[in-house]
């Protein structure tokens, strides 16, 4: 309830702030979408930082270096660090300059202007809003798991069925009112001011967090070297043999268990006695949640009670890592064995670990506060839903194949940061800027802030591999990443204190939402109802209430989204900033090269959104995090095939007229 | 100068491509993995040559030009 507590005076504290600073709201639709062009150095670095971090660089973040290693940090932070300030400086400062001089408030009027195209606003205008829901998706999915994975527990007899803990829908729909609420009231300017107080919070807090977790870990050395000790593949890109071994050991074991499950459940020709369950169970060792089915699956292996077919062998495979059972059986697998890699390629079965952890552990669920057994308090607390959930993943599915990080995926990577120079967020805040010279301090400090947030955040991602509680590990096998960072701040830290940390976490997801939230009006009023029904037609008051307007509507169905079933907010994350990059060529051609055409950027469009669209199909819609196309991050394709369409097709058709050319490029 | 900056760039992404680490788990000052405190130093450096961009390669000639402007506003916020 503490948690909670302090997370309602931290929002109220918000909207506090988004109120004020209406009181300086200027009434002007200027104002509103670009705070009258006033924004400082540091409110611009900070607002720019702040609208860049978002859940998935701390919740993102730490349960990618989870899942990957340390090399998580090079996929994405050192070369963002690189890339988002060469945008800055090779895209932001001209933008700004033309914006500044004239007028605009949106990329869609750059490229209109620029292009000579009224069309281009038609094909660009769903083009990026449909790219930034996935991104606000991101966002209001990250805050309703961050506030639910730390209120657990924090009510007596409500929510049962979310651990008596916020509902995730709740947490989201809380959130998402709070960030409407502000950029309802405060506009740009309140954006502005909230992004650069949350961003503030967040590095704070991320610090603290990162100090008190490795305090608890015994220090930080101890926690790394216990990482060492037991998941060295984690500290580096390649895997380590002794992980190798161990996997290798682990999935036997885990064959055999499938095979003894499959013997008594399926053709029911095993079923141990009471002696021998006895027997098996005397000297098993380690007593992890469930052990007692390992016990039994080795005593019956050792002592040779079934025999399977290899058709049987590869349905006990399949049933116990939960996949769907292919209908035919291929002919294939009735001869020969599957490896692991095989069953990998039959998807998992919606909701099956649901149903059947449930149905396994049903009599132990309850509230997390309470005795197991109120008589005998030794049996420890209830389990919660997560937790019956996570024992069993990790007693049931096959245990994650260790896998080393490819050289060309991490080379691809760096066509992902490219994404900024297209996001129309980040072009709004540009547009902010007091003068060319309020970018320097942007430029400069961009990689060092970044560096300062994901450092932390990868290292704790990286020891809650390793990390133990009372004796037994943190985390459980197949643990769902997103959910680590909240977790080991729940569990490691006081509830004050974890309150305020988590506070930070929604800072960071905020200091994003509300950007996107804002120029997705802006790019209604401006590039659709403005545009097409004239300057003259409507006040400045009535264009700010559409702006707004249109606000209520995108957050509605952004919410409604984030029902649906979540996806790994890195996966997710990754494909949304990957259509972004694939559109970078066409905002660089815009900006430095003469001879880019409106059919040009037509093609250059239509082949960046068709490529994203056929390649993240085939990545089973970010199911399978791990799709590479040619070897390669399927951004790279994106961007070259999208830059070669739009070329070609700019050589062969007629060039801008001179008098564009000469508004764009006077120098020349 | 600007061409020395992009120079620079281009430095630091070919760095940034660390192949003879991949198989590194070295922890230095005893916490630090290897990899991380590379990948953290070529951010370092990134914050460095950005920097260089601000004194030797800046655009001054585009704060002129809006200087001229007759829309530029004068609010401020900070």
């Amino acid at each position: 309830m503490t948690q909670l507590v302090i997370i309602g005076i931290y929002l109220a504290l918000l909207l506090g702030l988004g109120l004020f600073s209406s009181r300086l709201f200027k009434g002007t639709s200027k104002d509103y979408m670009l705070a009258s062009h006033s924004i400082g150095p540091f409110l611009l670095l900070m607002s720019i930082f702040g609208t860049t971090m978002t859940a998935f660089a701390l919740v993102g973040s730490s349960g990618e270096a989870y899942k990957e290693g340390v090399g998580v940090y090079g996929l994405l932070a050192s070369s963002s660090g690189i890339i988002h300030s060469l945008c800055f400086f090779l895209l932001g400062i001209k933008l700004w300059s033309w914006g500044y001089k004239y007028g605009y408030t949106t990329q869609i009027q750059f490229f209109r202007d620029r292009l000579e195209s009224d069309r281009i606003g038609i094909i660009l205008f769903p083009v990026l809003v449909g790219l930034v829901i996935p991104y606000l998706l991101i966002g209001v999915m990250s805050s309703g798991v961050v506030i639910s994975s730390i209120t657990e527990g924090a009510f007596e007899s409500s929510f049962a069925a979310y651990d008596y803990g916020v509902p995730p829908w709740l947490g989201s729909l809380v959130i998402s009112l709070v960030v409407l609420t502000y950029v309802f009231f405060g506009g740009m300017r309140g954006t502005a001011w909230a992004n650069t107080f949350q961003t503030i919070v967040f590095m704070i807090l991320g610090v603290v967090t990162f100090f008190v977790i490795s305090s608890k870990l015994g220090g930080l050395q101890a926690a790394s070297h216990a990482v060492l000790e037991k998941n060295p593949s984690k500290l580096m890109r390649d895997v380590d043999p002794l992980d190798r071994e161990r996997y290798a050991k682990r999935y036997k074991t885990w064959t055999l268990i499938a095979k003894y499950n499959y013997s008594r459940r399926i053709a029911k020709t095993l079923t141990l006695t009471p002696e021998q369950k006895t027997e098996a169970y005397k000297e098993f060792k380690p007593r992890m949640p469930n052990w007692q089915m390992t016990a039994e699956a080795l005593y019956a292996s050792k002592n040779k009670l079934y025999k399977l077919t290899s058709e049987e062998t590869n349905k006990a495979l399949l049933i116990q890592d939960d996949r769907v059972m292919p209908d035919p059986f291929p002919e294939k697998w009735t001869m020969g064995l599957m490896s692991h890699h095989d069953l990998r390629e039959y998807p998992r079965k919606a909701n099956a670990e649901k149903e059947q952890a449930m149905l396994v552990f049903g009599d132990k669920i309850g509230h997390p506060e309470q005795d197991l057994d109120p008589d005998d308090p030794s049996k420890g607390k209830n389990w919660t839903i997560k937790k019956a959930l996570g024992v069993y993943r990790a007693s049931n599915w096959a245990p994650d194949a260790p896998h080393p990080m490819s050289k060309l995926v991490f080379l691809t990577y760096f066509f992902v940061p490219l994404s900024v120079g297209m996001f129309p967020h980040l072009f709004q805040h540009w547009l902010t800027a007091r003068s060319a010279g309020t970018f320097k301090l942007p430029v400069v400090a961009h990689p060092l802030f970044i560096m300062i947030v994901w450092v932390p955040c990868v290292l704790v991602g990286v020891w809650a591999t390793s990390a133990m509680l009372d004796g037994a590990p943190m985390f459980p096998p197949h643990f769902p990443a997103n959910a680590v960072l909240a977790s080991m701040v729940k569990k490691m830290t006081s509830p004050v204190l974890a309150g305020f940390l988590t506070a930070g976490i929604l800072a960071a997801i905020m200091s994003s939402l509300d950007s996107q939230f804002l120029c997705i009006g802006t790019m209604f009023t401006e590039d659709i109802v403005v545009h097409y029904c004239g300057k003259d037609r409507f006040t400045d008051k009535q264009v700010v209430f559409m702006a707004r307007l249109f606000i209520i509507l995108v957050v509605a169905i952004t919410y409604g989204f984030s029902l649906l079933e979540p996806r790994r907010v890195f996966t997710l994350g990754v494909w949304c900033f990957s259509g972004f990059s694939s559109l970078f060529p066409i905002i660089f051609a815009a900006v430095y090269w003469k001879r880019l055409t409106k059919a040009g950027v037509y093609a250059g469009v239509i082949v960046a959104i068709g490529s994203w669209l056929y390649l993240f199909k085939e990545a089973k819609y970010a199911l399978n995090p791990s799709y590479t196309f040619l070897g390669m991050m399927p951004v790279a394709t994106m961007v070259v095939a999208s830059a070669v369409a739009m070329i070609l097709v700019s050589l062969v058709t007629k060039p801008p007229s001179q008098e564009t050319l000469v508004r764009f490029f006077p120098e020349d | 100068m600007r061409y020395a900056i992009y120079g620079l760039v281009v430095v630091l992404i070919i760095l940034h491509q660390d192949n003879w680490l991949w198989d590194d788990k070295r922890l230095i000052m005893g916490f630090m993995p290897i990899t991380l405190l590379y990948q953290a130093g070529i951010s370092i450096g990134a914050a460095i040559v950005w920097y260089l961009a601000t004194i030797f390669a800046w655009p001054h000639h585009l704060e002129e030009i809006v200087k001229e402007s007759p829309e530029q506003e004068t609010g401020e916020t900070e």
